[in-house]
């Protein structure tokens, strides 16, 4: 753990950008990984996708 | 692969396949199968006259001021809210036409003719920039250029593509992807290759040819000097105005798209979108194996650039059948190939490149017809997949024209829009049953 600290942080941020933004803002290295839930995490919408596979 | 995915394929297929060709020209009434006297067209999904916008009320205004129906404003309203007129949507007639998409009976069209799969498919004429009427404009100046539009434009241009023997639209269209075009909101090299391959064949006819004729003339003074107190030939009006106007091959161009959407409509399963279109109040989408059954919700209001002296609370909503060329894989889905139009809608060139890629996520196939340069020739995203854009929230991206919110203004601004998600909720609900 000391070593991943004290060595250079290659970060990869996936979901909120706001985090990306921040470490970004604070001369991090981060790459941005756009995701979200599939279909919003709405249950029904998941289940009629699973119907139309 | 699933029955539906199998579908899809072959949704996306014929659309590719379709070869539209620009072959005719004709007036609407005696063209379109179905088309009378009584009728007008109209962009989007249906509408009654009680629930149009401004842009939409206005255009009906001047069509019916246009066809001689009503002498004015009121008695053109008047007659709107009769149930005398009968309002449709373009895509009941497979027709399409950009913004209010207002088209007459007595109006001239292209015709545009699917070489490889059959059938006809047709658009109005593009009017230019500012105040027209397909924005809800209908001063003099409006009707006067759609009169010099129907006799003399529309005859002249009629003849020349007989002599031409039609125009491959298709070809146009991946020409001008490899010249900076989107084929929706920046049309300059659609236009300019529209007009190269027509040209000779203008100069050729016998109405080209004319300089004395009992029809409207359009001033050229504005053009060039050589015109002030000439009367120039029927030609050389035809092509100043093609030459002023880089929308001139637009509504053509929709056409031809129009002619590739309806290739992939009726695929049994298929989850494919076949028509998005929006009439100034509502947005709504078609899907392949949904029939006629239009899914509808609220359009939205574009975020864009305005024109000098307008701003965004002059907005109206979105408006207008020019995304069918987004229903098949050009416009907002071909945005790399036209990092020039952060210019006119806003944005900057990263842009135009996140607006395709993030398009091949909600797509079907890679188009073997239309491709990007500076994606190593990369086939644009095609064939939206309703079941991709509920799964991924993503939805379609759309170039527009802003249309002024009140009738009788017209254009104000470009930008982009977003269609609505319920529509595509409602149509994988449909789609589940």
């Amino acid at each position: 753990m000391e070593t991943l600290f004290n060595s250079e942080l290659k970060i990869i941020n996936i979901g909120l950008e706001g985090f990306a933004e921040t470490l970004k803002e604070r001369g991090t290295s981060v790459m941005h990984v756009r995701w979200q839930p599939p279909a919003m995490g709405n249950d029904d919408l998941l289940s009629l996708l699973d119907k139309l596979k | 692969m699933s029955k539906i995915d199998q579908a899809n394929q072959e949704a996306v297929k014929k659309m590719m396949m379709s070869r539209p060709v620009w072959v005719d020209i004709g007036k609407a009434s005696e063209v379109i199968p179905g088309m009378k006297d009584n009728l007008f067209l109209h962009a989007g999904p249906p509408i009654t006259w009680d629930r149009m916008s401004g842009p939409l009320k206005g255009a009906i205004i001047g069509g019916l001021i246009y066809e001689g129906k009503a002498k004015d404003t009121a008695e053109a309203e008047k007659l709107g809210a009769s149930g005398d007129i009968e309002f449709a949507p373009c895509h009941h007639y497979n027709a399409v036409g950009p913004m209010a998409g207002v088209t007459t009976p007595s109006q001239q069209v292209f015709i545009v003719e699917d070489k490889e799969l059959g059938g006809y498919t047709y658009s109005n004429m593009n009017e230019g920039y500012g105040k027209v009427l397909r924005y809800g404009a209908y001063d003099d100046e409006v009707i006067n250029r759609l009169k010099w539009l129907d006799e003399v434009y529309a005859s002249v241009l009629k003849e020349a593509v007989h002599l031409a023997g039609g125009v491959d639209m298709k070809s146009i269209i991946a020409q001008a992807l490899h010249m900076g075009d989107d084929a929706h909101n920046r049309n300059r090299a659609t236009t300019s290759l529209f007009i190269r391959t027509i040209a000779p064949f203008i100069v050729e006819t016998q109405w080209g040819k004319k300089t004395d004729y009992d029809a409207p003339r359009l001033d050229l003074s504005n053009v060039s000097e050589y015109f002030k107190g000439k009367k120039a030939s029927a030609a050389a009006e035809v092509l100043a105005f093609m030459h002023s106007n880089d929308l001139t091959s637009l509504n053509a161009i929709m056409a031809a798209c129009k002619s590739m959407a309806l290739a992939a409509h009726g695929v049994e399963h298929s989850t494919v979108v076949t028509t998005m279109a929006r009439n100034g109040t509502d947005f709504g989408i078609r899907v392949s194996s949904t029939g006629d059954k239009w899914f509808t919700a609220p359009a939205n209001v574009p975020d864009g650039l305005y024109f000098s002296g307008f701003k965004s609370s002059d907005a109206n909503r979105d408006i207008g059948d020019s995304v069918i060329t987004e229903t098949v894989g050009v416009g907002g889905f071909a945005m790399a190939a036209a990092p020039a139009i952060v210019n006119f809608i806003g944005g900057s060139p990263a842009d135009a490149f996140d607006a395709t890629n993030e398009m091949y996520e909600i797509t079907v196939a890679e188009n073997n017809n239309f491709n990007i340069p500076a994606m190593d020739f990369k086939g644009t995203p095609t064939g939206i997949d309703v079941r991709k854009v509920v799964e991924k929230n993503i939805v379609p991206r759309i170039n527009t024209g802003i249309a002024h919110k009140e009738p009788g203004i017209g254009q104000v601004g470009a930008g982009i829009v977003k269609p609505p998600m319920e529509i595509f909720i409602d149509a994988l609900k449909e789609l589940a049953k």
